[in-house]
Order: C-alpha cells, then structure tokens, then sequence
C-alpha cells in the first residue's frame, strides 16, 4: 500500500493553475526525486502535501488516513515533515535551540524518548554541524543553514521527509556529503526530494517524477526517464543540453 | 540563548531578591515604600513582558488583567466581607478568566489588529466600571479600611498596612512571579514561545500548535498581571478606575522597553526607573513630564533593546 496518493489534486493562484489534477502515489521506503523546470509546481505541490497551503481541489492520503484539510501541525506529528526552499530557520536563535524545537516536539508526542540534548546533538552530528550548535543561525554560512534546515526535519522523527532543493548554494564537497546522508535517512524514512542537480538525482532516486506546468509529464526509474524523449524536450535538453 | 551554567543564572536572581530583602532595612520610611510599589508593579510588567517581550504580541489591553485582579481581589474584600488570602485567589482567578476569554476571541487577529482588539476589550472593561458605579465606586474608587487588610494565621496576624509587612509581601509576590518566568522561559514550553515571535509559520511546520500555545501564554500573562493588582488592591487599600484606563495599559509596555523587552529582569529595572525620574523631577520641577520624556528619549537612542537588552547585547549574552 502507498504510504501517500493524491487524487486530482490541485491549487489555483488566481487564474494560474500552479497544480493542475495530479494523481501521484509513494511507496514506503522509497526515494522518490521530482524534477521540472522553474514554475512547474514542484514547491506548489510539496506544500498542500504538508499542509502548508490548501488544495482547490483533490485529496490527499497519508498511511491510510485522509489529510486533506487537515492542519499542517497535525500533519507533522503523523510524521510527514518539510524542509523550506528558501533557508527558514530562526535566524536569532543558536542552531541547538533550533534543533531543540522538533526534538523536544517527538519527545511530548512520545515519539522519541531521551533527553532533548542527546536528540539534538545526534541530529547535529548527523548533519556535520555539531561544533556549531551555539551559533546562532543566521550567523552559520548558507550551506550550514540548508543543512541545519535537513537536521529539524531529521529531528522531528518523519515518516516522509520532504526536501525542496537541498542543495541548492552547497559546495561539490557538501554535496557528496548530503548525499550520504539522504542514503542514511532513507533506511528509516521516505524521502521526497525536490532537485535540479541532475547527478544528485540520478544516484538517490529510486523512479523520478518530472513535472511540467502543474501536471505529470512523466514518471519512471533513473533510467526510463534519461531515455525519455519527451522530457529530453521539456526539461533535461533545455537546461543540460 | 547563550551557553550558560543555570547555577550561574539562578545565583544572579536569587542575588536580586536578597538584595531587595536586604534593602528593607537600609531603606528611609519614603524609600521603602516606593520600593514596595515598584516591585508590585513590577509584577505587572513582568505579566506584560512575558506576552510581549517573549511571544511578541503587543497587547494594549493588559490594564484590563490589572484591573480585573485589582477588582476581583478589593471587591471581594470590600463588598462581600472576603479575607485577603481568598480576596487575592479570587482576583487572580477573574485575570486568568478574562484572559481565556480575550485570548479566544483577540488571537484570532495578529499584529496591528492584536494592538486595537485587546485596545477596545480593555475599553469595555474601563466603561463597565463606570456603568456599575454603585458597586465599583466608580470614578471615585473604594478605599479598603485597615482592618479589611489583616491576615489571621492561627492567633497571630499579620497587618499589611504596616510598612515592613507589606513591603515583604510585596517581595514575596514579586520573587515567586520572577522565579516563576524564569523557570517558564527556560523550558521547552518557553523555547516554543521564542520560536513563535521569531517565526511563526516556521513553528507551525514543526508540529507545534501555536494558537493553543498563544492562549496558553495570554492566560498566563493575565493571570500573573492580575496577581499584581490583586496585591496592589490589597497592599495599598485602594481601587479606582484609573486603573482600568488606556495609562494603564500604556505603562507596562514602557517599562517593559525601557528595562529591556524578554528579559527576565529588565521589567523591575523599568518600573524602577520611571518610578524614580519621575519621582525625582517632581520634586523640584512641575514640568517634569517634559524631563521624563527627554529621559526616555535618551534612554530609547542609547538603549533601543532597553537597558537589559542592550547590556545582553553588549556584555552579558547568557542572561535569560
Ligand atoms: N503564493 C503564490 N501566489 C501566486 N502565485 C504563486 C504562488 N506560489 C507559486 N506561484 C506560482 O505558481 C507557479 C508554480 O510555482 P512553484 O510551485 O514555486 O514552482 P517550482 O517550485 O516548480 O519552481 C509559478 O508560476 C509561481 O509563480
Ligand atoms: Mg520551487
């Protein structure tokens, strides 16, 4: 059984149809990377799943249960989690206090047990930013900033993690290394990643998911979607000639 | 907040109680008590701080919570014949009461219609005390006579009309509401409340509820807003509706920014700066306003996180 389906799912921007009737469905376990030129709906699409805008219309199932209208907060502590496109981490705050925020969040819900430093300092090592947890996080360089944005989502625990262009700003090194760890959450949780980075893409994904102007264009392994002809076209030619 | 030893941090405020304590006795009649009402009030902006300074709602409405616990405790004494210690239950419980049902309805707003809502509220309140004048005495106000304000433990009692008694229970109150934020704001529960004011859609997204930790916050203030005037009803025999006005709302937020907004005590530091410009200036100018408001000018130039603030800023990065 998928862990997530949407069905006919959609949200209008005044007359734009940012998504336009998707039906995508996830399986548990699975690394599954979405890809489509800028404007496609890619971060449109990620946030109805996590609650964060509403649907026009659709709906929306996670493990079982209908999440349509169900608020963003809620949706986090069934373990679905999100990570900002754009950097969105509490810049005055130290990055253990923001770290602390989703660890100490798992602990009330009984989803975790422990101390909150343990849960933040595993989450801190695991993102290579430990020896920073007392900087305040608008003071961490742009690359430590997405990574300390990858740790809370880490944090909270997710059942889905959801990541929109998490490389983004980060240097080749930074990069191998995200790589590494995306591999190391996926043995635990679902990931759904949102990447332009073509050979990022094709070492995680499990199958790919290309959008194009709010709807699927295609969907498949690695492999299927390099020999695609049509997403030659749309995407893959335009920008990596 | 910064790396710091909480053994260092609660030395630092039990530090400051014991120097108030201490001050009792060095303190001139006049002095002792000035600083009787000071620490009252500061109670007051301590409440006021705690929603402003931390969670970031500006609230132009906390003279209501004042008031409410002002009213509810010297009513309660006045009208129904009640003993201090329930008078100052009772008035602590209408604050928390009001502020569960302003919090319900104002929360649904933010910013600039947080400002005006909790505004017009507190305007209700004020005009309703003027509408049941007979029983509030209005205007005029209700002194509460001495023997109203004598607590009986067993055969002793104690009279809070006398100096020394009542600048200790003003101490009493003013320690246990600081110790109280200071644990509250160090907790998980306190964290959250940051992670609001800096970001609220942020801490959505991280699972957490911020309305129900909002109302949780509102109810708090107003129910600690309301310990102060509760006590104040009860330590200085007075209630009237000057409490009640807009003044009165307009005070905390000053003191709060000229001690320094989320800082644990940068609220007394306020309350006891303007107490004592003010106080001073009047004793040999009339236009002293003028000099109070030169001073607070200075004061935000200088100073714009308040004096606490600043001097985290500069100096001290540990201090809660
Ligand atoms: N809040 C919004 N209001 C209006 N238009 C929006 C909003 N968010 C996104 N859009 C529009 O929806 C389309 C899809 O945007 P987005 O989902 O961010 O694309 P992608 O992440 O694939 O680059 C774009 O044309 C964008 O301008
Ligand atoms: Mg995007």
């Amino acid at each position: 059984m998928p862990l997530l389906t949407t069905k006919g799912l959609s949200r209008r921007f005044g007359g734009l149809r940012a998504v336009d009737g998707v039906d995508f469905a996830l399986m548990p376990g699975e690394i599954r990377a979405i890809i489509g030129p800028n404007g496609a709906g890619k971060t449109t699409f990620v946030s109805l799943l996590s609650g964060r805008i509403r649907p026009s219309s659709g709906m929306i199932v996670f493990d079982g249960a209908d999440i349509t209208t169900m608020p963003a907060y809620k949706r986090v502590r069934l373990g679905v989690a999100y990570t900002f496109q754009i950097t969105s981490v509490f810049a005055n705050l130290t990055a253990y206090d923001n770290v602390a925020l989703p660890v100490q969040r798992t602990l009330t819900d009984g989803r975790s047990k422990g101390q909150v430093r343990s849960g933040v300092m595993a989450a801190l090592e695991r993102t290579g930013l430990a020896d920073r947890a007392g900087t305040p996080a608008g003071q961490l360089s742009y690359g430590h900033q997405r990574l300390l944005e990858v740790a809370m989502g880490l944090a909270l625990r997710p059942r889905l993690l959801i990541l929109d262009e998490p490389t983004q700003g980060l240097a080749d090194s930074e990069i191998d290394n995200f790589v590494l760890l995306v591999r190391e959450i996926a043995k635990h949780a679902t990931v759904l990643l949102i990447e332009h980075n073509m050979p990022v893409v094709m070492q995680l994904a499990d199958r790919i998911t290309v959008f194009n102007s709010g709807k699927i264009l295609a969907e498949g392994t690695p492999e299927q979607i390099r020999a695609n002809a049509e997403v030659q076209d749309a995407y893959l030619g335009a920008t990596h000639g | 907040m910064k790396d710091a030893s909480p053994a260092k941090i609660y030395a630092l405020h039990i530090g400051v109680i014991a120097l108030l304590f201490a001050l009792n006795f060095v303190l001139p009649d006049y002095h002792q008590g000035l600083f009787a009402r000071i620490m009252a009030l500061a109670v007051f902006a301590m409440g006021y701080n705690l929603l402003f300074g931390y969670v970031g709602l500006l609230s132009l409405g906390h003279a209501m919570f004042f008031s409410a616990g002002l009213y509810g405790a010297g009513l309660a004494v006045y009208q129904l014949g009640w003993g201090v210690p329930e008078a100052f239950v009772a008035g602590v419980a209408c604050g928390a009461l009001l502020a569960l049902v302003i919090g319900l309805l104002a929360l649904r707003t933010s910013g600039v219609a947080f400002m005006i809502v909790t505004m017009m509220f507190a305007q209700v309140f004020y005009l309703l005390i003027l509408y049941f004048a007979a029983w509030t005495g209005g205007d005029q106000g209700l002194v509460i006579q001495q023997p109203s304000r004598i607590i009986a433990i067993g055969g002793a009692s104690l009279d809070l009309t006398n100096p020394t008694v009542r600048y200790m229970s003003a101490l009493a109150l003013f320690s246990v509401v600081l110790l109280i934020t200071l644990v509250l704001v160090r907790s998980r529960f306190g964290r959250v409340l940051v992670a609001i004011r800096e970001n609220e859609e942020r801490t959505k997204m991280l699972g957490y509820d911020t309305v129900a930790n909002k109302l949780v916050a509102v109810v708090a203030s107003g129910a600690i807003c309301a310990a102060s005037g509760a006590a104040y009803a009860l330590l200085f025999g007075y209630i009237g509706s000057s409490f009640a006005s807009v003044q009165y709302s307009i005070l905390p937020l000053l003191w709060v920014l000229l001690g320094g907004a989320a800082t644990i005590l940068g609220p007394l530091i306020g309350t006891l700066f303007m107490y004592y410009v003010t106080d001073i200036t009047s004793g040999f100018t009339s236009a002293y306003l003028l000099i109070v408001g030169v001073a607070l000018i200075l004061l935000v130039l200088f100073f714009p996180k308040g004096v606490l603030g600043s001097v985290r800023q500069r100096w001290l990065g540990w201090l809660p």
